[in-house]
């Protein structure tokens, strides 16, 4: 790239200099970027022809054969964590499934828990209130500058394995309970009825969305302010719960009961998952915090002066004239970080969660042998996910940018 | 004083502003230091000194950007205290202009004008958009209505901010150096805009160093040094006679 800058400037000061004669077709700007290009890609592709070669004609000495059938066979070992069904019966490829799960699943939580903790915590730094402001610089000092993998080993060994047996967990009224082998949490149960309950819901934010319309409307004509958030609250809450009620309570619970050494029934969140998601959100809310904190700062005093002399009072001014101004600043940075959450997410494999990683180009890499082409698939899983969500993000930033000349 | 005491009424209500005995600290910093001072509804005073002699807090107490630690401050007859109430109603009766216009830059012309008018008189949009028009037109800018403030030059966006300022409908202006930081070609532009506010008879309260623009307009220019009011005349007899050496060290070095 550099080469091809400098001869490109090069070439605009021969043209500047040259009279209109005839140039050799290899002086010509256009011909010798052209020629440049052809070169690298020639280069690039032989280097990587080289490499395949090379590669093929390895696994061909040691017996293995190249291509995807390995991801139809038994893969014969267990996994602690599967969002689909799965047994040690079932093949390579579903294993690549459950793996690809089991990320996705840590990640989404992750970025859920990092954004929403992060944006506290930010606030939280610039209180006026010394003690609340000082509790949130701890917080973000300790945690983003202790290595992630110390924190995930603090998380999973220190405090999670520190717990007690599952004979004398921690628990909340018999329903939730905590202990060495993870979280245990009551599970719904739908029945018969149960749909109406679900589209009293559907029902309320459809109603949520006319009125948000309805009030916008009558803003606009009769400048009259409608409390639309505390009346569609009240609506997402109410019509469901009347819903509820009308079918006769079509919903119950299966509570964990403590069977012979270990809880059966309910959710089961095992320590893996729960240390993992705990020190990715932790880890990466302190970085959050940082960005949300600077973004809000990077609106310049000024603007919440001059708001404040219209008359706006200080919850208007945070929502119509600050935020507006800092999530410029702060979705870019908040892209980067998603993005390393999910990458951060593969250090799973230092604990044991089942993760796309640990999994699949980990046990079923080990057991094929089928370097390439798991590396590869691997691979092509974190591009997609992290590709995805740059996309959605410069879509999102693109819509709040500011226009200047 | 007398005056006042025999009528109470009517003087109390002419004054637009009215500040006595007022002290404010930075701190350690002794500010301002005992500022007595009324304004007439329909006057218009000019505020000079020297640089970092207070003027900018002196205005910014005004309408409570900065808090005063003593003394009294009242507009159109309202305290200026800790009630939130009364902070409110002060702040819808002044309007602000600034050195660096603090425009939202998120927001087009159109939209910067209409914000507070929404949110704050809670008018209807159409209503808002034909008195920002109605002011856009008076700064001489209605075409630029749809461009966001990023777009426009620094003269624009000057006028711009006093339109913002107008569609709130103020009794009384604030400005504080609104030309410093604009080129001179661009000076003249928005003067032109305050002397048009100014002859309409709205109460100005005006820090600035356009001399020429103090002799056109001013019913008082008020000489401020360290915090403190030194002097105040008519703005004829303040630049042909002014009285302290401190002023007229001061205007030797501005004129
Ligand atoms: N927030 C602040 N904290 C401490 N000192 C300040 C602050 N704002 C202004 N000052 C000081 O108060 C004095 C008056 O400032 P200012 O009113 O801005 O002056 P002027 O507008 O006349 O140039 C200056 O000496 C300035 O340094
Ligand atoms: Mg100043």
């Amino acid at each position: 790239m550099g080469a091809l800058f400098f001869f490109a400037l090069f070439d605009l000061h021969m043209a500047t200099v040259e009279h209109p004669q005839k140039t050799a077709w290899w002086n010509n700007a256009h011909n010798r970027a052209l020629l440049f290009q052809v070169l690298l890609a020639i280069g690039v592709s032989l280097f990587f022809a080289f490499i395949a070669n090379n590669t093929i004609h390895n696994l061909q000495q040691r017996g293995i054969s190249t291509g995807f059938a390995f991801l139809k066979q038994k893969a014969g070992f267990g996994i602690i964590q599967h969002l689909i069904p799965y047994t040690e019966n079932d093949t390579y490829g579903r294993t690549f499934i459950v793996g690809l799960l089991n990320t996705i699943l840590v990640s989404a939580l992750g970025i859920i828990c990092a954004t929403i903790l992060g944006f506290i915590i930010g606030v939280a730094r610039l209180s006026s209130n010394w003690l609340v402001s000082k509790l949130a610089g701890i917080y973000i000092e300790t945690f983003r500058n202790l290595p992630l993998l110390l924190q995930i080993f603090f998380w999973y060994f220190a405090v999670l394995q520190a717990l007690p047996s599952p004979r004398n967990s921690l628990h909340i009224g018999e329903k939730f309970f905590l202990n060495i082998r993870g979280v245990y949490l009551p599970s719904p149960i739908f029945q018969q009825g149960f749909g109406w309950v679900a589209g009293a819901f559907i029902l309320a934010i459809l109603a949520t969305i006319i009125l948000k319309r309805w009030a916008g409307k009558r803003q606009e004509e009769t400048g009259e302010q409608f409390p639309v958030f505390w009346t569609a609250t009240g609506l997402i809450l109410l019509l469901p719960m009347v819903a509820y009620f009308a079918t006769g309570r079509p919903l119950s619970w299966e509570y964990p009961v403590l069977k012979g050494f270990n809880f059966q029934g309910g959710i089961t969140i095992i320590p893996e998952l729960a240390a993992l998601l705990i020190a990715l959100s932790v880890y990466t809310a302190s970085l959050i915090a940082e960005i949300v904190r600077s973004g809000i700062l990077s609106v310049s005093h000024g603007q919440t002066e001059a708001a404040a002399a219209l008359g706006l009072r200080p919850g208007k001014i945070l929502r119509l004239v600050i935020i507006p101004q800092a999530m410029r600043v702060i979705i870019p940075q908040m892209t980067s970080q998603y993005l390393n959450l999910v990458k951060n997410s593969s250090l799973a494999t230092a604990i044991g969660y089942p993760d796309l990683v640990s999994v699949f180009a980990g046990t079923t890499l080990n057991q094929t042998g089928q370097a390439i082409e798991v590396i590869a698939m691997t691979m092509a899983v974190y591009l997609t996910i992290s590709l995805t969500i740059s996309f959605f993000m410069n879509w999102y930033n693109a819509r709040s940018q500011l226009r200047e000349r | 004083m007398t005056q006042a005491m025999t009528q109470p009424a009517t003087a109390e209500q002419d004054l637009a502003i009215e500040v006595k005995g007022m002290h404010k600290w930075y701190g350690d910093f002794h500010v301002l230091k005992d500022i007595n001072l009324n304004v007439k509804r329909r006057e218009r005073i000019i505020i000079c000194g020297p640089s970092g002699c207070g003027k900018s807090t002196l205005i910014r107490c005004l309408n409570r950007l900065e808090v005063h630690q003593r003394g009294e401050i009242w507009i159109d007859g309202i305290e200026l205290n800790d009630d939130l109430k009364h902070i409110e109603k002060i702040r819808r009766d002044i309007g602000m202009v600034f050195q660096q216009f603090n425009l939202f830059p998120h927001l087009t012309v159109m939209e910067n004008c209409c914000l507070a008018p929404i949110w704050v008189l809670k008018k209807p949009r159409r209503e808002a958009e034909e008195t920002a028009m109605h002011y856009l037109e008076r700064v001489k800018i209605p075409d630029q209505a749809d461009k966001y403030p990023g777009q426009l030059s620094g003269g624009q966006q000057q006028r711009v901010a006093i339109a913002r300022s107008l569609c709130m409908n103020p009794n009384i202006m604030l400005f504080d150096e609104p030309t410093s930081a604009l080129d001179p070609e661009m000076i003249k532009e928005v003067l032109d805009v305050m002397v048009d506010l100014a002859n309409e008879g709205m109460t100005m309260l005006c820090v600035t160093h356009e001399m020429g623009f103090a002799k056109t307009v001013a019913d008082r220019v008020i000489f401020m040094d360290s915090g403190e009011i030194i002097e105040e005349n008519d703005p004829e007899s303040f630049f042909s006679n002014p009285q302290s050496d401190r002023t007229k060290l001061f205007l030797s070095q501005i004129l």
